[in-house]
């Protein structure tokens, strides 16, 4: 691995995993859903920095191997962009996400009076 | 640069897990997806930190404010969880990190990752590196979306007019009776 100060692939990559954490325990934690909600926005932000990372970081960077993948991708007509891509399609789902759970929790405050999720146990047998 | 976006990102992070107002779980939550714009940013990715201050930080938090404010009879009221399910979620999220960090720790990336991925933050090393500039990113990026990745970019346009229709559905003014606890089969 690099040296400590170096910043490398591990840094982005223990950064994101105490972001995912800190995403499963307000996950976890909140009773108002709205909370929940901004877990799981947590939770998507780590996976796309785990992305964009390996995109960046993982890809050789150094000139002569950047050079020798670029031409290789050049002839494939395809740079090495999967990783962001796949971050742009994360972000369009998590406002989808976001979109749709807080239309659901608009439905349950007007039917409940109330945003805790532990009222909503009309269909506990 | 780094370790202050980094520093942002988990303090706000696990400011969030320790604060039981849904406002400030908001801001915190702004500090934390501008900390993500600015990683990007360092990583080569401008047209992503864009993205995401427009998309995340301007659309999705803006949403979520909307929802705090149409959902809380007064704002600052705070549920606060049972004590024992705080704190089981709290031990567990600490526990998932420390498990999580060992595993990084202990383990090597493959060789060739790891001595070529060395050269570390691309704008910090090299100066740019393969990437040069970010029209060329811009331009390359395009060109992958509408080529390779066409398909997944319409079904994502699909599901966007999916999640609209859906979501004017659900959250339409309707007159039901506001009977508190719903109806009981």
């Amino acid at each position: 691995m690099n040296s400590f100060l170096q910043i490398g692939l591990g840094h982005f990559v223990a950064l994101s995993l105490l972001v995912l954490a800190a995403g499963v325990a307000t996950v976890l934690t909140k009773r108002n859903a709205i909370g929940i909600l901004i877990g799981v926005e947590l939770i998507l932000n780590a996976a796309g920095i785990n992305l964009v990372a390996f995109n960046a970081l993982a890809w050789p960077t150094s000139a002569e191997a950047g050079a020798a993948v670029s031409a290789a991708a050049g002839a494939l007509g395809q740079p090495a962009l999967d990783g962001m891509v796949f971050t742009i399609f994360l972000i369009v789902l998590a406002a989808a996400e976001a979109a749709v759970a807080l239309a659901i929790f608009l439905n349950f405050y007007n039917n409940f009076n109330s945003i805790d999720v532990e009222k909503a146990n009309a269909m506990r047998g | 640069m780094f370790y202050l976006l980094a520093a942002l990102m988990v303090a706000s992070a696990w400011a969030i897990v320790f604060t039981s107002n849904i406002v400030r779980m908001a801001v915190y939550l702004l500090l934390a997806l501008s900390g993500a714009a600015g990683l990007y940013f360092l990583l080569d990715a401008e047209l992503l930190g864009a993205v995401q201050l427009i998309v995340y930080v301007g659309g999705t938090l803006i949403l979520i404010i909307f929802g705090v404010m149409l959902t809380s009879r007064e704002i600052g009221m705070a549920l606060k969880p049972k004590p024992w399910e705080g704190a089981a979620g709290v031990v567990l999220g600490i526990v998932l990190a420390g498990v999580l960090l060992l595993a990084q720790v202990y383990s090597q990336l493959p060789a060739e990752i790891s001595s070529q991925g060395a050269g570390a933050v691309p704008g910090a090393a090299s100066g740019g590196g393969a990437t040069s500039g970010g029209g060329a990113t811009v331009e390359a990026f395009g060109k992958v979306i509408l080529g390779r990745y066409l398909l997944v970019f319409e079904v994502a346009g699909v599901l966007l007019l999916v999640v609209m229709v859906g979501a004017a559905y659900l959250a339409r003014r309707t007159s039901w009776p506001r009977s508190a606890g719903g109806t009981q089969p």
